[in-house]
């Protein structure tokens, strides 16, 4: 840990930030309703965010290697309406449910073919397929809904473990994200993430193969997007091709506001994980005021840009000050560095 | 040559960069109709200078003045509307548009309406163009031209913008032979024209052919200004250097052992061709050439980071043939790139990860986990083997010189035990003093059996250190000298093209 | 002998260059000709199986769709002709859309120039968040408009309440707007063509328009010969925003019942059509005729897709794939390119 720190060390200040945002949106929250902070609801807060937990995880490493997924909510309908679709053909659950998984992967692995094969840029590549994978669930659904799941399968999606308040679907959020943070922080692999998304030239001339992780990593988000998507259904029992229109807003935020670079090289699980409490929180503290899903993503939208143009802005005014010490020519060659 | 006052004059100019003096006092004249060049060596401030002269950096104390008054360089826009012009040596040019919009980008010439005349751009730039002798016209695709006609359109600019003062910084870096005698052409024209002219070059033939005036600059310092036709070669190399070379580059007597490597008839259409050539145990092999030569593009096939066309490469006898640089350090080659911030460090690590990035596999469990005390000791040893100074191992890249970032990368790859090492320029940049502990590291290297190939530009430094010399000029080896018959007038004629000692195959 | 050779090399010289220019303007006709065949084959298909499609007042109806997308489709080309991209025109129309139709509502005897000046000023207002968010703040594109896709529209959805605008809340004179003709010709279809004719002069003939150019294909040599960048940025993303603003007018015109979902998505449909029509999405190249080819083609399958009963989750994918395959397109062509260009310049 002691050696990573260069890069988490400058992320402390925002993580404060963002600690003290959340105490905010508790209190707050808290007098919206007395129940707010008592542990029913945390079990409830979660299983509303239970599929963007863990597609955060794996837009966290995409992010750090520099690239980006807009098309992960797309990716989680599609899945859905595999699901619901080979189910109501008849197909075994568990099945159907890996024939999900596959359609996830296969999904992430085209996104990783267009950007590593052919080189395209992922943010054009994520957005066509944002609208293509969209598509494609509701050609396969249509205008259709599945809802006749088994108990087991929806108890799996919104109960809890017998006896306690946790969630299932927290059980499977822990899990990955011990994975990632064992990984990431811990592991070879984390360096080589974090030396791809900071200098890619390099990576590759270490021997790292770039190439390579990039396709993988996409495929994880896919596959990722993809359990979300079981989850999903699972949660509310209900295969539709309009499931989870909009996660990729609250998905991206919280890596943002957790500190991840939006160019890469930079950010630590811890940071994302406040993110998440913070997001979360904040949706269920709105929710509970009574403001509309639409409305309440107004407040995400800011986040989003507030959280890239506040480390920008802390580091101006860092310079700004630093430069304040300085005679004025000086400070007009200070802005250049050999 | 002048006794009329100078056009530009830099009086006493100072820069500093935090706590380094880049540029300590330094003054110069620059007279219209002259050529005026800056040598030193990488380092000595050169490039400095000529962001100040483009209005990049501002000097923290001293003096710029035109025809006698002072000015001030406020940005590149404003510096080049008081007549200063600056030839980079990467032209910045727009690649999507033709020609005559580089040229004119923010100052079409509007006619009636405030419309962009069109018609009136095209021909005033065919009209420069034609004045340079270009081999190309003004709806030309920027895109698709070499480095050399770039910069003729850097300079057909500065011509469109009454230009006073040329500044051209190492612009023969990316030229062929032929490029370089129809740049000198030019630079004589423009020079009749009334211009002044600053050529920035760290070659002396170069500047022994095209220059009227030296200036040499060193470690930031002023050294002398002379007309050179009263200037010696050898007077410039003392001038440059400053100090007895034997002392530089202590090369230790090593016992050569059987060919490591081996490579048939290399080619890469574009980069290189037939270029064949052995490497062995404890030898070192100098690879000299001017820039462009293509020794890089032969590095990094070898490496694995691109793949060559046709030719055989042998590592032990045996034909390999590596489909990733990872392929190539797992058989023992590694390589330490000529662009050692963009390509070599990951400028956020600290030197210990850096260090350890490509050894992941020595220093993790089964699990993948890395056991950071392993990583620390690997690191400290080359730390203190390679004389690395920084606060520590948990320093960051991006705050340590530029000749301890050679270390640190140089320390990466000594970490992978590679049998043979490959270095491209590795003194680039660095000061005298870390410059002469890498060499002593890689004669060393020699010693203990590695197969060493090092590219590089500076001759003293290739004579010195190399057991044999190859050299290669515009993608084919042209000379290849032992130790005892080389000396820098063969290899420079080599490394031109021409000349005695040249190893061609039937062709 | 050297002589000889260099005279030889000159004179040939010339004559290379000529041929690259020629095969880069061969490329962009090739493409331009492509995408008309692609249209044919549409109108075709459609034509083929349901007869009606080809009926001139159905062409007329197309023709306003695609004029409503060609208007935003110019602005959407500015921005990503800087190198940046605009996700938020869906929902600046649709709020413009739904502020404006609410306003008349209300307000029945407004002066219907208001009305216009109202939905451009708003337009206008919010593409300069953008510009100030991106030139000023340095917020890369993507994420500002990410984030102001999902303020507008729920900035329209807090405006709304969930109510809607119908027909008989508006007077006719508005909804006549976007049926009207002048002289024969379609009210819309005369200002998309206005629009896109000031927009390609501009781009053309103004030094502000080549530096647009210049700042997608190379921001840090545009930096360094003294380009404005921040100002042309913040500019491109204003003009973005007042044409969507604008469309958002017609919109409410053109269709009888206006809500918060408004040209909800509309951003894929007419990023599909800039990127289809040419324009680089790194930026630096592409025309508005371009962009109006691609608003043509898109807008044709549209309607040609309803035409036919397909479903309209049809449109989600072709809109995708159609993003998909013109930028790959674009990539193979210029990979071809330039390594003919490499092969010309071995020694």
């Amino acid at each position: 840990m002691k050696l990573l720190r260069s890069g988490v060390r400058r992320l402390d200040i925002w993580d404060l930030l963002l600690v003290g945002l959340l105490i905010v949106i508790l209190v707050l929250g808290s007098l919206q309703s007395p129940y707010f902070l008592n542990a029913t609801s945390f079990s409830l807060i979660f299983s509303n965010f239970s599929e963007k937990s863990i597609m955060v995880l794996a837009m966290m490493l995409i992010i750090i290697v520099g690239e980006i997924d807009l098309s992960v909510a797309s990716i989680l309908g599609l899945a859905s309406a595999a699901l619901g679709f080979l189910f109501a053909a008849g197909w075994p659950l568990g099945l159907a449910m890996l024939a999900a998984l596959a359609a996830g992967a296969l999904a992430g692995l085209a996104n990783g073919l267009l950007v590593t094969r052919v080189g395209l840029p992922s943010l054009v590549v994520t957005l066509g397929t944002l609208a293509l994978y969209r598509g494609a669930a509701s050609i396969v659904l249509g205008d259709r809904g599945i809802s006749n799941y088994p108990d087991a399968f929806t108890q799996f999606g919104y109960g809890s473990i017998p006896g306690t308040p946790i969630p299932w679907t927290f059980l499977v959020f822990v899990v990955l994200a011990g994975i990632v943070g064992v990984v990431l922080h811990g592991s070879w692999v984390g360096r080589q993430l974090y030396a791809i998304g900071n200098n890619q030239d390099a990576a590759r001339f270490a021997g790292i193969p770039v190439a390579r992780i990039k396709l993988l990593l996409f495929v994880v988000s896919g596959l990722v997007a993809a359990l979300a998507g079981i989850i999903f259904t699972a949660r509310f029992s209900s295969s539709r091709a309009d499931n989870a229109l909009g996660f990729e807003l609250d998905v991206i935020t919280v890596v943002l506001l957790g500190g991840v670079n939006i160019f890469g090289g930079r950010g630590s699980l811890l940071g994302v994980l406040l993110a998440l409490c913070t997001v979360g929180a904040l949706r269920s503290a709105l929710g509970l005021a009574d403001y509309p899903d639409q409305v309440q993503s107004i407040v995400v939208g800011v986040l989003l840009i507030v959280s890239t143009l506040g480390p920008n802005l802390v580091r101006r005014v860092q310079v700004a000050w630093s430069r304040r010490r300085v005679a004025p020519e000086q400070a007009l060659s200070q802005r250049s560095t050999p | 040559m002048a006794p009329t006052p100078a056009l530009v004059e830099l009086r006493d100019i100072t820069k500093r960069f935090g706590d380094v003096e880049v540029l300590h006092r330094v003054s110069l004249p620059l007279y219209a109709s002259e050529v005026h060049a800056l040598a030193g060596e990488n380092g000595a401030g050169k490039s400095t200078m000529v962001k100040i002269l483009a209005g990049v950096y501002a000097p923290d104390a001293g003096m710029i003045l035109l025809d006698g008054a002072p000015v001030v360089l406020h940005n590149p826009a404003q510096a080049q509307r008081l007549g200063f012009a600056v030839i980079h040596q990467q032209p910045s040019l727009f690649p999507d548009l033709d020609v005559a919009e580089n040229i004119y980008m923010g100052r079409q010439p509007l006619g009636a309406l405030g419309r962009v005349d069109w018609r009136l751009m095209y021909r005033d730039v065919n009209a420069l163009l034609r004045r340079l002798d270009a081999r190309f016209d003004a709806h030309t695709p920027v895109r698709s031209l070499s480095i050399a006609d770039q910069q003729l359109i850097e300079i057909a600019k500065a011509l469109s913008m009454q230009t006073r003062v040329l500044v051209m910084d190492e612009p023969t870096a990316a030229l062929s032979t032929r490029e370089v005698e129809d740049l000198f052409a030019i630079v004589r024209q423009l020079r009749s024209q009334g211009v002044a002219i600053l050529f920035i070059s760290h070659r002396f033939e170069e500047i022994f052919d095209i220059a009227d005036r030296v200036t040499v600059l060193r470690d930031g310092t002023h050294i002398l200004t002379k007309p050179r036709a009263e200037l010696t070669q050898s007077e410039t190399i003392s001038a440059m250097v400053g100090r007895e070379m034997s002392a530089l580059f202590p090369k230790q007597h090593t016992d050569i052992g059987p060919v490591v490597l081996e490579v048939r008839r290399l080619t890469r259409p574009g980069e290189f061709r037939d270029v064949s050539f052995a490497v062995h145990q404890g030898e070192i092999l100098g690879f000299a050439g001017l820039v462009g030569a293509g020794r890089t593009e032969v590095a990094r096939a070898i490496f694995g980071i691109t793949r060559p066309e046709a030719g055989t490469i042998l590592l032990d006898g045996e034909v390999v043939s590596f489909a990733s640089p990872a392929e190539a350090m797992r058989r023992g080659i590694a390589y330490v790139p000529e662009d050692r911030y963009q390509h070599g460090l990951v400028r956020e690590f600290p030197i210990a990860t850096n260090v350890t990035l490509p050894i992941w596999r020595s220093i993790s469990n089964w699990l993948g986990i890395v056991d950071q005390r392993r990583e620390r000791a690997i690191a400290s040893d080359y730390f203190q083997r390679l004389q690395i100074r920084a606060t520590g191992i948990e320093q960051v890249a991006q705050s340590l010189s530029g000749g301890n970032q050679q270390k640190v990368v140089i320390a990466k790859w000594l970490a992978t035990k590679p049998r043979v090492l490959i270095l491209d320029e590795p003194t680039r940049g660095i000061d005298i003093g870390a410059k002469a502990e890498v060499h002593r590291l890689i004669s060393q290297l020699a010693s203990e059996g590695m197969a060493i190939i090092m590219i590089s530009s500076e001759l003293p430094e290739v004579l010195a250190m190399s057991d044999r010399i190859l050299v290669m000029h515009e993608g084919r080896i042209t000379g290849s000298f032992d130790r005892n018959e080389a000396n820098q007038e063969r290899v420079m004629y080599a490394a031109m093209g021409q000349g005695q000692g040249q190893v061609r195959h039937g062709n | 002998m050297e002589t000889e050779a260099t005279i030889a090399t000159q004179a040939s010289a010339p004559a290379s260059s000529r041929t690259l220019t020629r095969m880069v303007a061969r490329v962009g006709q090739v493409r331009e000709l492509g995408l008309l065949v692609v249209l044919l084959i549409v109108v075709a298909f459609v034509g083929v199986q349901q007869p009606r499609f080809l009926a001139l007042g159905n062409i007329e109806q197309i023709l306003q769709s695609i004029a409503i997308i060609a208007i935003v489709a110019v602005g959407e080309a500015l921005v990503i002709l800087t190198r940046n991209v605009d996700l938020s025109v869906g929902s600046v129309v649709g709020l413009s859309a739904f502020a404006c139709a609410d306003l008349l509502k209300t307000h029945h005897d407004l002066n219907l120039w208001l009305v216009f000046a109202f939905g451009c000023a708003l337009g206008a207002a919010l593409g300069a968040l953008n510009g100030v968010l991106v030139s000023y703040a340095g917020i890369p594109a993507i994420v500002v408009t990410l984030g102001t896709l999902n303020i507008y529209r729920g900035i329209d959805f807090a405006i709304a309440q969930g109510k809607q605008v119908n027909a008989y809340d508006v007077p006719d004179s508005f909804l006549g707007i976007a049926a009207g003709h002048v002289l024969g010709v379609p009210l819309l279809i005369l200002a998309a063509a206005v629009i896109a004719v000031v927009a390609a002069y501009l781009l053309r003939f103004s030094r502000q328009g080549r530096q647009i150019y210049a700042i997608g294909s190379n921001p840090d040599a545009a930096q360094i010969v003294g380009i404005r960048k921040a100002r042309i940025v913040f500019t491109a993303f204003l003009l973005s925003g007042l044409l969507s603003g604008f469309a958002g007018v017609l919109w409410a015109s053109r269709f009888a019942l206006v809500d918060s979902r408004a040209a909800s998505g509309l951003e894929l449909l007419v990023i599909a059509a800039v990127v289809v029509g040419g324009v680089n999405i790194n930026g630096g190249s592409g025309s508005i005729v371009g962009a109006m080819l691609g608003a043509i083609i898109l807008g044709t399958i549209q309607s040609g897709l309803e035409i036919l009963r397909f479903s309209p989750f049809w449109l989600q994918a072709i809109y995708g794939a159609a993003i998909l395959v013109g930028v790959t397109v674009d990539a193979l062509i210029t990979r071809r390119v330039q390594r003919v260009l490499m092969a010309q310049r071995l020694r």
